[in-house]
């Protein structure tokens, strides 16, 4: 439970910081990245949040759906993995945890997390690897507050890539989940 | 020195204009050209009518892509015998063949046609093999495959199996950047391709029931992972497992009455057993890793399986009735996919050394691994029914196509279906009881 809301209260910094940063340009990738690493108070995260979040929706001239903006991280719905690994990269929690924050403010929003692969390898064992991956994804988005009954899975294995060549920096983007939205609201 | 061969023989197979998918099929036989035995093929004289296809090409072409026989070219033929009586041995002997065949093709009243053949030991001058068949028009090519079964077993000693299917899976690429999905069979050359189910969805992990009769498969249909049992004369299919999470890597049991698949519904993948009379499901695997792609061993005792318990992926064997796994593979990075050859002493599975990913085989007696790939990107090697060769999917700039491999690794072929990419390869079992 400690452990919960610590992981709430990082999460919901991360996207105060993020959210915040998009307008002002300023701020570089290392910071980004330091503050996804920082364990940082729970007062701090709290204090911060709402409003946070209300400038996705509201204070930008997006006039859009939220899930679309592209100023928002929710607008990322795909995140990457090392070869034959299936825990989340840290620089993608930050993604997960903005759309588990959606799916906890949105008890009707439903969603299907597509685990990939990429080539290399079996393909039955890589619809294994894709299913892991997508369990990873789920498992972090019901910490943060969405629930298992909004999610379901489906692994794809190698079967559909992305990229189609047979190069590392194909099969890195392969090595992905998507988070499809069925039902947004 | 190991002298290049590179023969390409590129043809357009009479009975696949009358398919739908219009392929053109090539071989390409990439052979260390050592060892191999010479061998004469006559073209068959025919009366009555023009036979459709070429009997003797095909018998020579099966012989050519065994890997063990060189057939000698057509134009350095010293003469066109078709009869026992019109053989002058001595011609034969100082071309330095040590087999020759003949034969002639009529056509009976019924326009059936009536294909004799002789094979001659051309050192004793003595008739080895002659057989009479009767078909129809639709048969022929058949019926050269199993002409080519029948000379291969006189001279190799093993059964030969040109006269078997491959299952295998087409991806197209629309136009529109979507894909079609077919689940095809073609005989072993490649011709003759039929398409059994086309798909939008993905299709993978072809199996024969071992009466070749029935293809089990992983489908994606109504965007879920199932997997479906086709009955190949009817059509008709039946769907045998749709749970919760992964449905794959259906494996035939050697009596044909039960199917090993990968199920993820009672968390990670694990091994279970549906008994297809009863419908019962048993589950064979526990570990906290991946467990998938199971095969039987001939005997039906145990299966073979893939497992990341240890964290790479590597081979293990559990029995049957379920127990101990024992892990069976230590070299290299990643060992999967494993199957076994007929007389159950070898495993084929996929070897990773480096990040490159090519087929090997397992010596279960000596425990000697031998790799027989040097590409990068290989998958789904299953045994011909004779043991004699591998079939795998290789990956290469221009898509994914079949190959074979002969056992000792010496002789490669390419066979590529010239539109889309081509996976998923399965060796069927023997048409007929040995």
């Amino acid at each position: 439970m400690m452990q919960t809301t610590l992981k709430l209260a990082v999460a919901l910094i991360v996207s105060a910081f993020l959210f915040g940063c998009t307008s002002q340009d300023t701020m570089d990738d290392d910071t980004q990245a330091t503050v996804v690493d920082q364990s940082t108070s729970a007062d701090d995260a709290d204090s911060d949040d709402a409003d946070s979040i209300a400038m996705v929706t509201e204070d930008t001239n997006w006039e859009g759906h939220a899930l679309d903006n592209p100023e928002s991280l929710l607008s990322t719905k795909t995140v990457y993995f090392d070869f034959d690994r299936a825990d989340v990269r840290p620089q993608d929690r930050s993604t997960i945890e903005a759309h588990a924050q959606w799916l906890q403010s949105h008890p009707n929003a439903r969603i299907v997390l597509e685990g990939h692969a990429d080539e290399r390898g079996t393909r039955e064992y890589n619809n294994a690897l894709g299913e892991s991956r997508a369990k990873a994804v789920r498992s972090l988005m019901t910490l943060i507050g969405g629930s298992a009954q909004q999610i379901q899975l489906l692994s794809y294995g190698e079967e559909r890539p992305a990229n189609r060549a047979h190069t590392e920096e194909a099969w890195a983007a392969n090595r992905r989940v998507v988070i499809e939205y069925l039902t947004r609201e | 020195m190991i002298r290049k061969l590179l023969l390409t023989i590129a043809l357009l197979a009479a009975s696949s204009l009358l398919t739908a998918q219009q392929d053109i099929i090539e071989f390409t036989v990439d052979s260390g050209g050592v060892g191999t035995e010479l061998i004469a093929v006559v073209p068959f004289s025919w009366q009555g009518s023009q036979p459709p296809i070429d009997v003797a090409e095909v018998i020579a072409n099966n012989m050519e892509r065994s890997g063990l026989f060189s057939p000698i070219a057509r134009s350095d033929l010293p003469a066109t015998p078709s009869e026992a009586s019109d053989v002058i041995f001595r011609n034969w002997q100082l071309l330095g063949t040590p087999s020759l065949v003949i034969g002639a093709i009529e056509t009976d009243a019924s326009g059936e046609f009536i294909v004799r053949f002789r094979l001659f030991d051309v050192n004793t001058a003595r008739q080895a093999l002659g057989f009479e068949f009767q078909v129809p028009a639709s048969k022929l090519r058949s019926i050269a495959h199993r002409i080519s079964d029948l000379i291969f077993e006189h001279l190799t000693g093993v059964p030969g199996a040109f006269d078997t299917r491959i299952a295998y899976v087409t991806e197209r690429i629309l136009a529109d950047g979507s894909s079609r999905y077919a689940l095809n069979i073609a005989d072993s050359d490649g011709f003759n391709s039929r398409n059994m189910l086309e798909s939008s969805q993905p299709v993978l992990s072809p199996a024969w029931s071992p009466d070749g009769r029935r293809l089990a498969y992983v489908s994606y249909e109504n965007r879920q992972a199932q997997i479906m049992v086709q009955n190949l004369a009817t059509g008709k299919r039946r769907r045998v497992a749709n749970f919760p999470g992964l449905n794959g890597a259906p494996a035939w049991s050697p009596d044909g009455k039960k199917l090993a698949m990968t199920l993820s519904k009672d968390g990670n993948p694990e091994i279970y057993i549906l008994n297809l009379d009863s419908n019962r499901l048993r589950r064979l695997t526990k570990s906290v890793g991946i467990d998938t792609e199971a095969a039987w061993a001939p005997d039906g005792q145990s299966l073979v399986f893939t497992s990341s318990r240890s964290g790479k992926p590597n081979i293990y064997q559990i029995p049957a009735a379920g127990g101990h796994a024992t892990r069976l593979t230590f070299e290299g990075t990643y060992n999967a996919r494993a199957s076994f050859s007929a007389d159950g002493t070898k495993l084929v599975h996929v070897h990773a050394v480096e990040g490159k990913f090519k087929i090997a085989v397992l010596d279960l007696e000596t425990q000697r691994l031998q790799v027989l790939t040097d590409s990068w990107l290989d998958e789904s090697p299953s045994f011909a029914p004779n043991g004699s060769m591998i079939l795998y999917s290789t990956t290469t700039a221009s898509g994914g196509s079949l190959a074979a491999v002969s056992v000792d690794g010496r002789v490669r072929q390419r066979l590529a279906v010239q539109h889309g990419e081509v996976r998923e390869p399965a060796w069927s079992p023997y048409r007929h009881t040995h």
